[in-house]
């Protein structure tokens, strides 16, 4: 659901009050924290969607490394996890098990177990987790705390969404395909051990809201504004030639819409480059607010752990009376 | 000259984009029109027909997008090489490309370049068919903003059919961004697409 009608229908919601729960619904944070004793809480989230990939065994580890990567977000570790599927009795079974094996193993490689789950019956198949993680209380990792001077890490290149839609058409090249697929099913677990042992101030998953969309809900709920540099954004291979294609998915221009005036981008950005940083991403990557003198340690720790697509591709400034504003660098225009 | 009708109503993402390519396929040359019900299919559909170098006009009908295409006799590029965005020449008609970085032609007296400059932009508009494409880059956004002594020609071109495209930071750097006359504001890539691409480029200096 797109972020406009999102927030309207959590609205009507009643607020809670309850000391324990540490992070709610009021940050739009990627899952929810409840404390349990002194230095034990318990993260809890839920994600599932509609087939990204053709292989139903794929499609299953695709949908677990994105329901895993909220517990990672905020600097948790994942325990345990419970299937939820939709599936039509017109396909064979066959192809379930296959989905449902791939989400196992990718629970078993984030050291995590799946402990039952629920399934129903539907005209489309649909997969994902409700998964439990364990933080201390006191290392919580929110989008609320990143500080002006912070440098911005993408620990993921961008463009899921946009080859998904290139894919439909029949349009997308083999190396873009593949580059999406390893991307979207490698688990963010190396990305935030190497930020837990650094150490961040903030930190967010990019998913459906793409980059833009998480970065302004970080932005609003630590109180500052955010600069990038669309040159240094990771990108997944033509994702900037399909985007000029028009292989645009709704979800980039309904997230771009919804940000309005908020962000602004340098006039030589072309409105395709500026669609890739609103495209929804499944099982997007981290974005890590760090404090400056780290930012280097913590991006060779993360190269050291095998994240080579992270990237500085931003900063935190005070807040201004514009939430983010995209440049493009060194962009030479003498003749 | 040849016409076709695309109904993309009702179809969703990405859709309307591969209905407006096969259409575009279809024929050697004319007018493809695609009907469409959301905006996002609009950019889309615009987009896709821009960057394979056709000109696009875009109507607003009943709640409706008609997006008109025109194909030309001798494509700028061709679009059946979907992943190069600026496609391969086919070795037979190069866009033509003029490149204009200044106001003026050539070094010397200014009243004489401006001169010469005027007497190049009325003779391309009478060439047929004119260049497929004309950037605009530094001091040549002036010519593409109120007060150009050569507004008039570019008007005619851009009728023709004539990709005209000034250079974004340019025109806001001389601060005349909102003075625009004619065709659209564009960036560094493109221009460097277009540049690097199979057109022949002409730099008016």
């Amino acid at each position: 659901m797109g972020p406009a009608t999102l927030s309207q229908v959590l609205r009507q919601l009643p607020r809670l009050n309850d000391p324990h729960l540490l992070v709610g619904l009021e940050t739009a944070d990627d899952a929810a924290v409840y404390q349990l004793t002194e230095d034990m809480a318990i993260i809890e989230t839920v994600d599932f969607f509609t087939p990204v990939v053709d292989d139903p065994y794929l499609f299953g580890q695709v949908a677990a490394a994105n329901a895993l990567s909220d517990i990672y977000a905020m600097g948790g570790r994942p325990l345990l996890a419970l299937n939820i599927a939709c599936f039509p009795t017109c396909l064979p079974p066959e192809i379930l098990a296959e989905i449902l094996k791939g989400g196992a193993d990718k629970v078993r490689e984030a050291g995590a177990i799946i402990a039952g789950g629920h399934t129903v019956q539907d005209d489309e198949p649909k997969y994902g987790l409700a998964v439990t993680g364990l933080v201390h209380p006191q290392r919580v990792l929110t989008n609320a705390g990143a500080l002006p001077g912070d440098v911005l890490i993408l620990t993921k290149p961008l463009g899921t969404g946009i080859i998904a839609t290139a894919i439909k058409a029949e349009l997308a090249p083999a190396q873009s395909q593949e580059a999406a697929l390893a991307s979207m099913i490698a688990l963010n677990k190396e990305a935030a051990s190497a930020m837990l042992s650094v150490g961040a101030h903030a930190c967010t998953d990019i998913t459906g809201f793409g980059l833009l969309g998480h970065a302004a809900e970080m932005a609003r709920a630590s109180g500052v504004s955010m600069i990038f540099h669309y040159d240094r954004v990771p990108l997944l291979p033509k994702t900037v030639e399909l985007a000029a294609m028009g292989l645009i998915p709704g979800g980039a221009y309904h997230n771009r819409d919804h940000l309005g005036e908020a962000v602004s981008f340098a006039s030589n950005l072309s409105p395709a480059q500026q669609a890739i940083l609103f495209d929804p991403q499944t099982s997007g990557g981290l974005l890590i607010a760090t404090p400056p003198e780290q930012a280097d340690r913590l991006l060779q720790e993360l190269h050291a752990k095998g994240v080579t697509a992270a990237r500085k591709i931003g900063r935190v400034v005070e807040k201004q009376n514009w939430l983010i504003r995209v440049e493009e660098e060194e962009v030479n225009c003498s003749c | 000259m040849l016409k076709k009708e695309v109904d993309c109503r009702g179809l969703a993402c990405p859709q309307p984009v591969i209905n407006t390519k096969k259409a575009l396929e279809e024929i050697p040359a004319g007018e493809v029109i695609v009907t469409v019900d959301n905006p996002v299919a609009r950019e889309n559909v615009s987009m896709f027909a821009g960057n394979a170098g056709y000109p696009v006009k875009v109507e607003e009908k009943e709640g409706n997008f008609v997006i008109t295409i025109t194909k030309g006799e001798a494509p700028g590029k061709a679009p059946d090489k979907p992943m190069e965005p600026v496609a391969q020449s086919t070795g037979e008609a190069r866009p033509l490309i003029y490149f204009f970085t200044s106001n003026l032609l050539g070094q010397g007296a200014p009243e004489l370049g401006m001169t010469l400059l005027k007497s190049l932009c009325a003779t391309l508009a009478e060439t047929d068919p004119p260049p497929d494409k004309l950037i605009f880059l530094n001091t040549g956004v002036f010519l593409t903003c109120t007060n150009s002594p050569v507004l008039q020609h570019l008007k005619k071109m851009a009728e023709k059919g004539t990709d005209i495209i000034s250079c974004g930071t340019c025109l806001e750097y001389y601060r005349i961004k909102d003075s625009l006359q004619v065709g659209r504001i564009s960036n560094m890539y493109e221009i460097n697409e277009a540049l690097r691409g199979p057109g022949k480029v002409i730099t008016v200096p």
